[in-house]
């Protein structure tokens, strides 16, 4: 199963193993990592499980939609590698992926 | 592990914040989930929309796995109804009789639904929809070709109307009002959720009144006061819901239209908390006592329950805000505009499929509901969360950048 590493605002590394098609958001909330509220449980409606993509990963990863991206504008401190989480499967393509998490959601 | 014990009643969107948010605040005893469905706490919105539809399985809409639960040392007690609070003993009964004491009590007891008692109502092929058992009764009624009735043109009501068209069936929505939404929007957000639903084909009937619903076992149509019969293979009632306070109002709790509860979420008694859609409560933004139905409040004010039973106290004073999926519409509200006298637009109305309305009392905005426009809808949650004001000439100029118009 694929591995996604997660690392804190503050520098905690966690590394989660999750199926093919788990979104990046339910990795997080379904083992326990804080950082990712996922308000809406991943209709792309909230904003609260915004994540930034280690570099390395850009590519691999993809754009953004529109909608994600104009919510993705008034998220606090967006970059460009933000992503919404719940936005981003995990497919074993993307195994190793490394995701950053924000100081705060809102 | 302490010998406190943390019982939490009901569990759904609440109840897993809660739990989770115990933990995380340090609460050192135990922690029981107690509630009358047989699954562990689930995302309710999906209901009317993607898993009705058929487009997610019921694994799916899990806020946490079990997993998740047994980790965290929280005891779900899943299928028991709790009958009775007993303040006294401090302990609640179950319906089997057996009890279980607690230290701390909180109580996430949510809404039930409204029920209709017309003539017929007991027929098969009569349902509400609240809860997963309901969708997957509803969805041995579905299929390509055959006709809902839904009556209620509310949120849920136009939700699922949404999905059954995706299922290839005929649906009529039937509403007392003048209006769909009549309740929660301005007439030209009515008038635009009635265009797009007649667009994509379903009848919508305003100021229906139902007289009764006919069948010999199972419904086969419904009939009006003013003589109309339309044919039915099922019917969902969605007349909104009522707060489910009996237990709090049995064990002597102060109730008033929902558990009253003050800024910390704490019920009349020290010991107990409430949150979600069973509490009335102060906002402190829009200065009033209000309850609210949303995920949103569930999980906010389940965070604020959590830290006062952890001993730290936070007043609530989240932005309320909530969203609903139909077709290819994405409706996000941020505030509330109860109370508006003025609606401000940002696109058009009558055509097309994106837009904002803005309501106003005076000068001051109150609330967006931004259809197909996520970027407004941020925009005026961070302002209305961080008391920026509006400039209602600007919003309403699609050529003045959204962020111009706030200062
Ligand atoms: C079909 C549908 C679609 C929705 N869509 C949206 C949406 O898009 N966006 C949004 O923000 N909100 C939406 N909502 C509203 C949202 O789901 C609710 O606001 C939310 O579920 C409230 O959570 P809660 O934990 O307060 O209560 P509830 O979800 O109502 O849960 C209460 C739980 O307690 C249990 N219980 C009650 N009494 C007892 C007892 N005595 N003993 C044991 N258990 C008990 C109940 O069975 C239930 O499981 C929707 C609701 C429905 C039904
Ligand atoms: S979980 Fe709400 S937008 Fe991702």
């Amino acid at each position: 199963m694929p591995l996604v590493k997660f690392i804190s605002h503050s520098g905690e590394e966690n590394e989660v193993h999750v199926a093919p098609g788990t979104t990046v958001m339910h990795a997080a909330v379904d083992n326990g990592i804080s950082g990712i509220l996922a308000d809406c449980g991943g209709a792309c409606s909230c904003a609260t499980c915004h994540c930034f993509v280690d570099e390395a990963w850009l590519a691999k990863v993809g754009e953004p939609d529109e909608v994600e991206a104009q919510m993705l504008d008034f998220v606090l401190d967006p970059q460009p590698n933000s992503r919404l989480s719940c936005q981003i499967k995990v497919s074993d393509e993307l195994d190793g992926l490394v995701v950053l998490l924000p100081e705060s959601q809102i | 592990m302490g010998t406190e014990h943390a019982v939490i009643v009901g569990a759904s969107h609440a109840a897993a914040q809660l739990g989770a948010s115990l933990r995380q605040g340090g609460w050192q005893g135990r922690i029981s989930i107690v509630g009358d469905e047989a699954i562990p706490p689930y995302h309710r919105p999906p209901l009317s929309k993607d898993y009705l539809a058929g487009q997610k399985h019921s694994d799916e809409l899990l806020i946490r796995p079990a997993a998740f639960y047994e980790k965290s040392e929280i005891d779900l007690v899943l299928g028991s109804r709790v009958t009775a609070v007993d303040r006294e003993q401090k302990c609640i009964v179950l319906h089997d009789g057996g009890n279980i004491p607690y230290s701390k009590l909180a109580l996430t007891t949510g809404a039930t639904v409204r029920k209709l008692t017309l003539p017929g109502h007991e027929l098969d092929g009569v349902f509400y929809l609240r809860d997963l058992r309901d969708v997957d009764r509803i969805r041995g009624y579905t299929g390509p070709g055959k006709s809902a009735v839904i009556v209620g043109g509310g949120y849920i009501g136009l939700e699922t109307a949404a999905s059954m068209r995706k299922l290839g069936m005929n649906v009529t929505v039937l509403e007392a009002l003048p209006r769909v939404l009549q309740r929660v929007t301005a007439p030209e957000v009515s008038a635009f959720y009635s265009r797009v639903h007649r667009e994509e084909g379903v009848t919508i009937i305003t100021d229906a009144a139902v007289e009764s619903l006919q069948g010999s076992s199972g419904v086969t149509a419904v009939k009006l006061a003013d003589g109309t019969e339309l044919d039915a293979d099922l019917v969902v009632i969605g007349v909104g819901v009522l707060p489910a306070t009996e237990l709090a109002e049995a064990a002597g709790l102060a109730v008033d239209n929902g558990i009253v509860v003050d800024e910390f979420a704490r019920t009349s008694d020290p010991d107990i908390v409430a949150a979600g859609d069973c509490t009335n409560h102060h906002n402190p933004i829009y200065d009033r006592h209000l309850r609210l139905e949303s995920v949103q409040n569930a999980t906010d004010q389940a965070k604020t329950a959590a830290n006062t039973l952890c001993g730290k106290l936070e007043a609530y004073h989240a932005l309320p805000w909530f969203w609903s999926d139909q077709y290819d519409l994405k409706l996000q509200i941020a505030g509330l505009s109860q109370g508006f006298d003025r609606v401000v637009l940002r696109g058009a109305t009558d055509s097309g499929r994106s837009f904002s309305a803005f309501y106003f009392s005076g000068d001051r905005l109150l609330a967006v509901d931004a259809i197909n426009r996520p970027k407004e809808f941020m925009m005026v949650r961070r302002a209305l969360s961080t008391g920026l004001s509006a400039d209602a000439e600007k919003l309403a100029d699609e050529t003045v950048d959204i962020q111009q118009a706030f200062s």
